[in-house]
């Protein structure tokens, strides 16, 4: 097999490709996926009869796929880095365990306790990142046996569901923040501020990364399409922001806590030496080891990091089903994978960013809610999430080889 | 089905003829109206600065791009052809055998011969017949190994030879050989020519697509130059008029280059950098000896060159050095300004101001996948980030700057690396390392798989670097280079450092005969 592709030696000759290309080829995957989302939420607030977009609705599609956003995140950056983790499923349900313990049999301050399920996670992720950096297992193999490890330190731990949380502790994934400061109208006023004060921020941090790219002369997406797709974008938050103004829960905790996961790690992934790091990693390894990254440590941190995603997705799962299940996070593996697979991540690692983990994993919830709205048997929600999964990879790879061949 | 005895439909006529062959990819025009004749039984040389559209062409004949996805008609043995796969052109006697070779390094010698071809009836494979056509086609080819050897345990040399069995085996007639010696020592590609030769005269019709122009002043019935996408010119090499390598360069570039290596006066300080005994062991067979207390220094300003021929152990010397990235039992003292320094990681190597460009930008160089900018940052990420946020914006700025200083043609540093030429992908490789402002530079092979006209570029700036007063050490198989660009040349055998010579002193043979000198029995 030849690897030579036909745009190589297109951009060989001196006339080289032109900037409208350049520029084009990876933002028109994420509009891509954007589109696709869209098209998937019309077609459930259509066929459930506008269900789905009720208010109320969009604050619990949030609260019960906070797992998938938070655990895609981790897994994005698995991937990107070249991994797979099979075994933050059962990661979840082992340190759920551990809390349902520890609040129930122990009666500790839930405060202590969501910091003990952090360490646990850590910890938990270091044991994996140990195997995989410094003895060089590949992680699909070490995470294969975590997933059977801690499914089993699940069962054992948990042996009988602990249910009869405090409430503090039921809050953080059942409770918003209606009320707090008042309302508008009937618009919660903290919903709308906070509303307001992210697209502010988003409109914002747009400009500025355009101001700098035009500023070097890097090629900037045409400005028709920047103008675009800021307005719709803010559109979207505001339509949502208005949704939620109307619930209700008013803003919940988790959508505050996913919203500061997300911004944080897409900070990380696209602003800082690890998250460029881990990019080279992906791409080719020699060349970052030859680079000088500490190949190893990337590796360990990278994991010990999942470990604390999954401790985050433990706590907010456990405080949303109210309970300790030993078959908690069952599948949750695969759905954060499908999340970033239908993001635009490459099997072969180097490729993907937070933002479009965070719109496969929203596909996935979105699937998740509208199909149980319509009260789908869930043999069937597994079929068809897996033909998503399927029609996604197939769309992108199909877009570009058609780009490729021209 | 043709006639195999008069493999061309008229005895006369060329065996292959393209015509006004136009292929676009997008706006960019690779290829604008090839027209080129190949006659029967002749070695048919082509040759042209990368990206020039030699691979697109030939990419074109062997059916990769399929027929509708270029203008223009190809005819071979008198026929029209419309070849929509590989497979289509391979049941024509068309065989194409690519600089990055395709074999299967787990599978056996007879297995890869065969493989897609296999010998069998109804499914099953008849490893008889396999094993035996095998071995009657590795004699052919003068490679003398056991046909149940898997290729993994190959050299690249008998690998290619492996490749033109395979070719035989689908009884080739016109075969295609990209870059068929870039990676082979000379005895390798002594070997090749002359089975090359012997092919032509069993009447295989050969196209041989190479960079080297005294292989292809030695080898070749004809040659046509490719320049940007057209025919600059075929010519017949035994023709009246002689055909010499300026005449083929200035083809080439379409400019005439009087000197292939820019001038340069060299200012020669201080000794900068000091390698002792310098002893490598094999990674996995620690009693193999690779290196062997090799010493050799570099002074400010100078260009000091390491010749060898492949396997000798120059790039397990560098890369040893190099953050240990090779070898067990590394021992030895390494020196900068007289202080000795500890390389042990790569990050440390490179903080001790010591910068290696690999001989292999795509698998250990670059990340191909990676904007442009972010390769050039790679190795000094600290040098564009503040307690570990980057700043994107200098990190362009830099990006930018080298592409201009390095003339990287582009039209933006936030392409990919792999949308580049391999001339300007070597530059971006030279980028990164410039970028890490290293006191010496160890550049191994930096002009492997790279056109004349960039190999000028690569020279001028390995002769910036010496002129702002680093040391630059270059690694090459290639004896002018080395006599053209440096200082002083070691040479370098069984990994043993068999001599030192000064450009003035250093000849060709005289490199040769040091860099073949047999270890002593003593």
């Amino acid at each position: 097999m030849s690897q030579t592709t036909p745009g190589t030696q297109a951009a060989d000759t001196p006339t080289a490709a032109p900037k409208r290309f350049a520029g084009m080829a990876g933002g028109a995957r994420q509009y891509g996926i954007v589109a696709a989302l869209v098209v998937i939420v019309l077609f459930f607030q259509v066929v459930t009869g506008g269900r789905l977009l009720q208010p109320n609705n969009v604050t619990s599609l949030i609260q019960q796929n906070a797992y998938v956003l938070i655990l895609s995140v981790g897994m994005l950056m698995i991937i990107v880095a070249g991994h797979i983790d099979l075994s933050v499923g059962s990661i979840v349900a082992a340190v759920g365990g551990v809390i349902g313990i520890l609040l129930v049999d122990y009666s500790l301050n839930p405060w202590l306790v969501v910091i003990i399920a952090f360490a646990v996670g850590a910890l938990i992720g270091a044991w994996q990142g140990f195997w995989v950096a410094f003895v060089g297992i590949p992680a699909f193999i070490v995470t294969l046996a975590g997933m059977l490890i801690f499914r089993g330190v699940a069962l054992v731990l948990v042996g009988y569901t602990r249910a009869g949380f405090p409430p503090q502790f039921l809050d953080i994934s059942n409770a918003g923040l209606a009320g707090l400061t008042g309302f508008v109208g009937n618009l919660d006023a903290i919903t709308l501020t906070a509303g307001i004060v992210a697209i502010a921020g988003f409109l914002l941090i747009s400009l500025r990364s355009r101001r700098l790219n035009t500023r070097h002369g890097a090629a900037a997406e045409p400005l028709l399409l920047f103008i675009a797709r800021v307005a719709i974008i803010s559109l979207l938050l505001a339509v949502i922001t208005y949704w939620i103004a109307l619930s209700a829960l008013g803003l919940p905790f988790v959508l505050i806590i996913v919203g500061v996961v997300v911004v944080a790690y897409a900070w990380l992934m696209g602003n800082t030496v690890f998250g460029r790091n881990i990019y080279a990693m992906g791409g080719n390894l020699s060349a970052a080891k030859l680079s000088g990254v500490d190949t190893r440590k990337m590796n360990f941190y990278l994991f010990v990091n999942m470990g604390l995603l999954c401790g985050l997705t433990a706590i907010i799962v456990t405080s949303r089903a109210g309970a300790a299940l030993a078959a908690a996070g069952q599948n949750y593996e695969l759905d954060a994978i499908a999340a970033c697979f239908i993001g635009g991540a490459a099997v072969t690692g180097g490729v993907g960013r937070i933002f479009g983990a965070i719109v496969g994993a929203l596909v996935m919830g979105v699937l998740n809610m509208g199909l149980s709205i319509l009260g789908v048997d869930p043999s069937w929600q597994f079929i068809i999430k897996g033909m998503v999964l399927l029609a996604a990879v197939a769309f992108d790879l199909v877009s570009k080889m058609r780009s490729g061949q021209r | 089905m043709t006639d195999i005895d008069s493999p061309s439909g008229s005895p006369a006529g060329p065996i292959l003829e393209m015509r006004d062959i136009v292929k676009k990819f997008g706006v960019v025009t690779a290829l604008g109206g090839v027209s080129m004749a190949v006659e029967p039984g002749e070695i048919h040389a082509i040759c042209g600065e990368n990206g020039a559209g030699k691979s697109t062409l030939m990419n074109v004949l062997s059916g990769l791009y399929p027929v509708g996805s270029y203008d223009g008609e190809i005819w071979y043995e008198g026929e029209l052809m419309g070849f929509k796969t590989l497979r289509d052109s391979e049941t024509r006697g068309i065989v194409i055998i690519h600089q990055e070779l395709a074999l299967s390094p787990h599978l056996s010698i007879a297995e890869n011969i065969y493989l897609g071809n296999e010998r069998s009836h109804r499914g099953v494979i008849d490893w008889r017949a396999t094993r035996a056509g095998a071995a009657e086609l590795l004699q052919r080819v003068g490679l003398r190994e056991n046909p149940n050897t898997r290729v993994s345990e190959l050299g690249v040399g008998k690998q290619q030879l492996v490749e033109i069995a395979k070719a035989l085996s689908k009884d080739v007639r016109l075969l295609i050989l990209d870059e068929p010696t870039a990676a082979l020592n000379d005895d390798d590609s002594a070997h090749l020519l002359g089975l090359m030769r012997m092919l032509k005269r069993e009447g295989v019709t050969q196209i041989i697509i190479s960079h080297k122009l005294n292989e292809i002043m030695a080898i070749a019935d004809s040659l046509t130059v490719i320049r940007d996408g057209t025919v600059v010119e075929t010519v017949a090499m035994n023709g009246t008029e002689p055909v010499t390598e300026e005449r083929i360069i200035r083809g080439m570039v379409g400019r005439s280059l009087d000197h292939r290596f820019p001038p340069r006066s060299p200012h020669i300080g201080e000794e900068l950098f000091r390698l002792e005994d310098w002893t490598v062991h094999h990674p996995t067979d620690p009693g193999r000896v690779i290196v062997d207390r090799a010493s050799l220094s570099v002074r400010e300003g100078e260009v000091v060159g390491i010749a060898g021929l492949m396997g000798a152990g120059r790039t397990e010397l560098a890369m040893s050095l190099f953050g240990r990235q090779y070898g067990t039992g590394v021992s030895g003292h390494a020196y900068k300004r007289g202080v000795e320094i500890f390389p042990r990681t790569v990050r440390r190597a490179i903080r001790d101001g010591i910068a290696y460009v690999s001989e292999d930008r795509k698998k250990f160089g670059l990340n191909l996948i990676g904007e442009i900018r972010h390769n050039v940052t790679a190795a000094a990420l600290g040098k564009v980030s503040r307690r570990g946020v980057l700043d994107k914006g200098l990190e362009t700025k830099v990006a930018q700057d080298y592409r201009e200083q390095l003339r990287i043609r582009t039209s933006s540093v936030q392409s990919p690396v792999s949308q580049l030429s391999g001339g300007n992908q070597q530059k971006v490789s030279l980028s990164k390392w410039m970028f890490s402002d290293p006191d010496v530079l160890i550049l191994d092979e930096p002009t492997r798989g790279i056109d004349v006209g960039a190999k000028f570029e690569i020279y001028t700036i390995i002769n910036a670097l010496a002129a702002q007063g680093r040391g630059v050490i270059v690694i090459s198989s290639e004896l002018p280079e080395l006599l053209g660009l440096c200082d002083r040349i070691y040479t370098l055998s069984q990994g043993r450092i068999t001599g030192e010579q000064n450009r003035a002193e250093a000849t060709q043979e005289s490199l040769m005969r040091l860099m073949t000198m047999e270890r002593t029995s003593a």
